[in-house]
């Protein structure tokens, strides 16, 4: 029943639609961004939340904070550093040897102590699985409202956060608000919002927690980690050019097209989802609403016939290139350049063109 | 198996309106009774529209009204002739269809035929979806006692086994129980589901509340082959549809999909859909050959009932209130039957033919018995020259253009015999009236 | 040992359709299905039964016609479904669906036993939030293991579990101790066919049925739209751009139209082209 709203029930209120903060949540204020650090890189959705954060605090006239937590000092430092460069006033450092590998035991506690003192009106994390899994042990710990997977962040009149979301598959969007309960909190999928510049040199105050944690009170071990081998690893979500391939392919075997025309293009491949629910390809690369969100500069869609889902998924690329054989297909709709063609016989021809028109140059150079 | 082992007093094979009124039939009468759909749910293999006739339902559950989702009920039949860029029509409109217990529908049947098996389900049936009977299983001397599904586990026993499974039902085919359908005798329909406002619908097709429109059409809209075209009001959509007999299709080289956007695309529908958005598409087969094509209907432990019989008046298009009446009459024998603990042999289920042959399906299927053959062996005729003549006709007759009437008779007449001889026509309505007779 | 698991009844998002004037949900003729990721938890929960000879409980939050969800969980082999329903729970959020729903398990705890692991999917297809899961065991106080893409070991004598989590760049190998709350990762396995029998049993189960007073919910005002902090004040439709693909009419044959087609995508996108003959040329030297 989640995020589906309808009429109250008989004798039921709306109290929570109009704004009447309780006294006790007035003092909270500033924005907060959940920095996600692993193995000592900071997630770049962080930062992009960084820049999205900055707007609103301006708009609210409040600072940004980051909050970093981990072990190791000398990565805590150099985040901080990236996040003041990215917007933030002050870094809220947590260190303790506890915070080595992302735990959600020991991170909810953290955050949850942590707004509990410094108590922001706002607090962001990344719709990866580490924030979402956060995220949710957070908001039900405070009891205030999460919007998840949001796509827009903004401040409305009454100074609330205007957090919109896609429902149902992308078909809708809804705006959803907090009004009265603190922080008011919400997750935002990687690359989603644009990377904001990077201001060197900026910098700004830190606040250092301690997290009183004990390694023996903590109940979930991490016994391992084991690194992704597999080069084949997609990066969709950074990729600048994309080349995707929908059931229009037919078989398994032809999506192999796909893949050599990527790998003329330097790009990454991926599919839409009936493609992973028959297997043809990891849910890794799967493109659209249950999948990746990407934003290339080129985006080549294949015998895909651009379902909403798909679509609410690849709308931020600056050029979508569609080829399908229906000229009615909704792809068409929201494409910049279409072909009426059949993807299996002009994959090969277009990377054929492709390799032809890029060893020219190579020749003449 | 333990408390499996026990036999079911009837097994019904399908879960569409034949399948479903058996089965409600047999379960309100106390019968033990299992129902295996291969279907995700009831209606999910039929995500379209059609016509539901309230006759045949309400003798199966009279209050269906209050409850079952209908669309609308029909107030306008509009027939039309068309050629490729006009059509002939004729309506009938009639205050009297809005009546207290209306007498047609337009129904979704993927709604539809769910809410029907909830119903099988509250009357003490077993429903089974997503299972498929692959075989029937029969004892040594022949008789069906049973039937095979493609779960892991053992046969399930029955008394009796009705086969609702569909025009093209594998069961009794496999089991010899009947031979494939022959391409002759049964349409392929496509249809989409176009959806529009509530409003626009009603101000396009003139309507007030639930009421409703169906359009039946003919002409060079299936390209000479046999068969009709066809668009149904619901509540908020519209179904548009064509359909042609199979072995038309398998001599032409247009395809149905072809024939849908022609349809969809003819000057007299498209302004119909205008702005609509397409959403469903799906094609099936309807059982087009009449009295001739029905198949034997029982033996020992079986019965046959809807489409799977070819219960289906093509002339009319009416098959779901066929489909529900064989169903129910079928299982008000099964029903007989185990109340006097008689045996289901072929001799005692043939008391089914023998009902069924006192309703109106066995009748108006043996009276018009021969229009399916007349159509088809003339279809060059009766989808092709005749909708334009009477295209040509009309137009010559409306247009006011300085020539007098008399010619303009002459001109229609004379249009008529050298497109077709004189005698050629007396034939073809001699064969008409000979076949509705 | 007494497994849950949680599955939803969501609407077959494929088949959604928006009214073009109202912009609100044309529910009609959708069908339902049971959340694709829920079915992975399901499946999980099924083997650890088949080899530990646990029960499987499935519970749902939903309308009365989320009993037919229930009941398809039993043909695949859970043997027992409860569904929670009551008109005060419409218009819950995640904070106030993770509360009725963690009420319910503490209920089934009370009538069937405590169940050492609770399954869930990773999110639903319609929410999308993946947020009930963590949010059910906070309230619990149930270990959290999410994304998980395979159980290693489970050790019911010393109520430990070792798992393979999905983390950014790899798989985090952790181990906790039950109970525990698990959301399984889509693909960890492969979603069984219920025997003949199976089907049978479910055709014939009842669903036990629940309402907010049988759970022991007494504050209503945790429940539904005015138990959730969030609020929804406006619903609409993504703006439509208004200018459509444009098409490359090309003539002939494949490498007719896919030269037409380069050159019509450096047009368009002169960036990258640059950028794709920088690198090929740096690739020569």
């Amino acid at each position: 029943m989640a995020e589906e709203k309808k009429p109250a029930p008989a004798g039921g209120g709306r109290a929570n639609t109009k704004k009447e903060l309780p006294e006790h949540f007035k003092a909270y204020k500033h924005v907060w961004v959940a920095v996600e650090i692993e193995h000592g890189e900071v997630h770049s959705v962080s930062f992009e939340l960084l820049g999205e954060g900055r707007k609103l605090a301006d708009k609210r006239g409040v600072e940004l904070a980051a909050v970093v937590m981990g072990d190791d000092r000398a990565s805590l430092d150099a985040a901080a550093g990236a996040c003041f460069e990215y917007g933030a006033d002050c870094v809220y450092i947590v260190q303790d040897a506890a915070l080595k590998h992302y735990r959600n035991e020991t991170s909810t506690k953290v955050l949850t102590d942590l707004v509990n003192t410094y108590k922001p009106e706002i607090l962001l994390l990344g719709a990866t699985n580490l924030g979402r899994d956060l995220a949710g042990s957070v908001a039900t710990t405070l009891l205030t409202g999460l919007t998840a997977d949001c796509t827009e962040l903004a401040i409305d009149d009454e100074g609330s956060l205007a957090a919109t979301r896609p429902t149902f598959g992308g078909s809708l969007l809804c705006t959803i608000f907090t009004l009265n309960y603190r922080p008011q909190m919400a997750t935002v999928r990687p690359r989603v919002l644009a990377m904001p510049e990077r201001e060197e040199g900026r910098t700004g105050k830190i606040i250092e927690f301690d997290p009183k944690l004990v390694e023996q009170d903590i109940i979930t071990k991490v016994l391992d980690f084991i690194a992704d081998r597999d080069t084949d690893k997609a990066n969709l979500p950074y990729a600048d050019i994309v080349v995707a391939g929908g059931l229009g392919l037919g078989s398994v075997e032809n999506f192999q097209l796909v893949k050599e025309l990527a790998e003329v293009l330097g790009a990454e491949y991926g599919g839409s989802r009936p493609l992973v629910q028959k297997g043809w390809i990891t849910s890794d690369r799967q493109i659209g609403q249950t999948g990746k969100t990407i934003r290339p500069k080129l985006y080549i869609a294949a015998g895909i016939s651009g379902a909403i889902q798909h679509r609410v998924g690849v709308e931020g690329a600056d050029v979508i290139v569609a080829i399908n054989t229906d000229p009615n297909a909704p792809i068409f709709e929201f494409a910049h350049l279409g072909i009426v063609a059949d993807a299996v016989t002009l994959l090969p021809a277009l990377t054929d063109a492709f390799a032809a028109r890029l060893r020219v140059n190579r020749l003449a150079s | 198996m333990g408390e499996f082992s026990k036999p079911f007093d009837a097994i019904v094979v399908g879960a569409g309106p034949s399948g479903n009124a058996a089965a409600y039939v047999m379960a309100k009468e106390g019968l033990n009774v299992l129902q295996i759909e291969r279907g995700e749910y009831a209606g999910s293999k039929n995500v379209q529209g059609a016509i539901l006739y309230a006759d045949a339902l309400e003798k199966i559950i009279p209050e269906f009204r209050d409850e079952a989702p209908l669309e609308r009920h029909v107030i306008e039949q509009r027939m039309w002739t068309m050629d490729d860029k006009s059509h002939t029509g004729m309506h009938y409109r009639s205050d009297d269809f809005n009546e207290e217990k209306p007498n047609r529908y337009t129904i979704l049947r993927a709604q539809f035929d769910k809410w029907f098996s909830s119903q099988v389900k509250e009357a003490g049936a077993l429903v089974l979806y997503e299972t498929t009977v692959t075989e029937l299983v029969k004892d040594l001397s022949g008789k069906v006692i049973g039937v095979r599904t493609d779960r892991q586990g053992a046969p399930i026993m029955a008394h009796v086994v009705l086969l609702a499974e569909g025009v093209n039902g594998l069961v009794g085919q496999r089991s010899g129980l009947r031979s494939e359908v022959a391409p002759e005798s049964v349409a392929l329909a496509v249809k989409e589901m176009h959806f529009l406002p509530r409003e626009t619908i009603e101000s396009r097709f003139n309507l007030t509340g639930n009421e409703g429109v169906v359009i039946e059409a003919m002409g060079t809209i299936t390209k000479g082959m046999t068969g009709t075209g066809f668009l149904y009001t619901n509540e908020e959509s519209i179904s548009v549809g064509i359909g042609c007999i199979v072995s038309d299709f398998a001599e032409s080289d247009t395809g149905p999909n072809e024939l849908l956007e022609a349809f969809k695309n003819h000057p007299s529908i498209k302004p119909l859909l205008a702005g609509s958005e397409c959403k469903e598409y799906a094609a099936h087969l309807i059982p087009e050959g009449g009295y001739k094509a029905i198949p034997q209907l029982t033996g020992a432990g079986w019965i046959v009932v809807g489409d799977a019989g070819q219960f289906v008046n093509a002339v009319h298009r009416e098959g779901s209130n066929l489909a529900m009446t064989t169903g129910r009459i079928a299982a008000e024998t099964v029903v007989s039957l185990t109340r006097k603990r008689e045996e289901m042999t072929a001799a005692n289920l043939a008391e089914y033919e023998k009902r069924l042959g006192e309703t109106f399906v066995m009748k108006d299927l043996k009276k018009y018995k021969g229009i399916p053959d007349l159509l088809h062996k003339n279809k060059g005729n009766f989808f092709g020259t005749y909708p334009k003549l009477i295209s040509q006709a009309m137009q010559v007759w409306f247009r006011v253009d300085g020539i007098d009437k008399v010619s303009k008779e002459k001109a229609i007449f004379r249009n008529f015999r050298e497109t077709r001889t004189l005698w050629g026509m007396v034939g073809d309505a001699f064969r008409v009236v000979r076949a509705w007779r | 040992m007494h497994i849950v698991v949680c599955i939803k009844q969501v609407p077959d998002s494929a088949q959604i359709r928006v009214h073009p004037v109202t912009n609100t949900i044309m529910r009609q003729g959708v069908p339902t299905i049971i959340n694709p990721y829920d079915l992975f938890a399901l499946e999980e929960a099924l083997r650890l039964r088949d080899r530990f000879g646990a029960t499987v409980t499935v519970l749902t939050m939903g309308p009365p016609t989320a009993a037919d969800s229930l009941r398809k969980a039993l043909t695949f082999g859970a043997d027992r479904a409860v569904l929670l329903t009551d008109r005060y729970f419409a218009g819950s959020d995640t904070l106030a669906t993770s509360y009725a729903l963690s009420m319910a398990l503490k209920k089934v705890a009370d009538e069937f036993g405590k169940p050492e692991i609770i399954f869930t999917g990773k999110q639903t297809i319609d929410g999308d939030t993946a947020q009930v899961g963590p949010g059910i065991a906070k309230r619990l106080d149930y270990n959290q293991l999410t994304y998980i893409a395979r159980i290693v070991e489970t050790d019911t004598d010393a109520g430990k579990i070792k798992v393979e989590r999905r983390a950014e760049g790899g798989l985090q190998v952790l181990e906790t101790r039950l109970p525990v709350l698990v959301t399984m990762l889509e693909a960890s396995n492969e979603m069984r066919r219920g025997s003949i029998e199976n089907a049978l049993i479910a055709a014939r189960a009842d669903v036990v049925t629940w309402n907010a007073a049988d759970v022991g919910i007494e504050d209503l005002t945790k429940c539904g739209l005015r138990g959730s902090p969030t609020i929804v004040k406006k619903v609409f439709a993504p703006t439509a751009r208004t200018d459509k693909a444009e098409i490359v009419e090309a003539e002939g044959k494949a490498d007719a139209k896919a030269a037409a087609l380069v050159e019509a995508i450096f047009a368009k996108a002169p960036d990258v082209e640059q950028e794709l003959l920088e690198q090929a040329a740096h690739h020569y030297v």
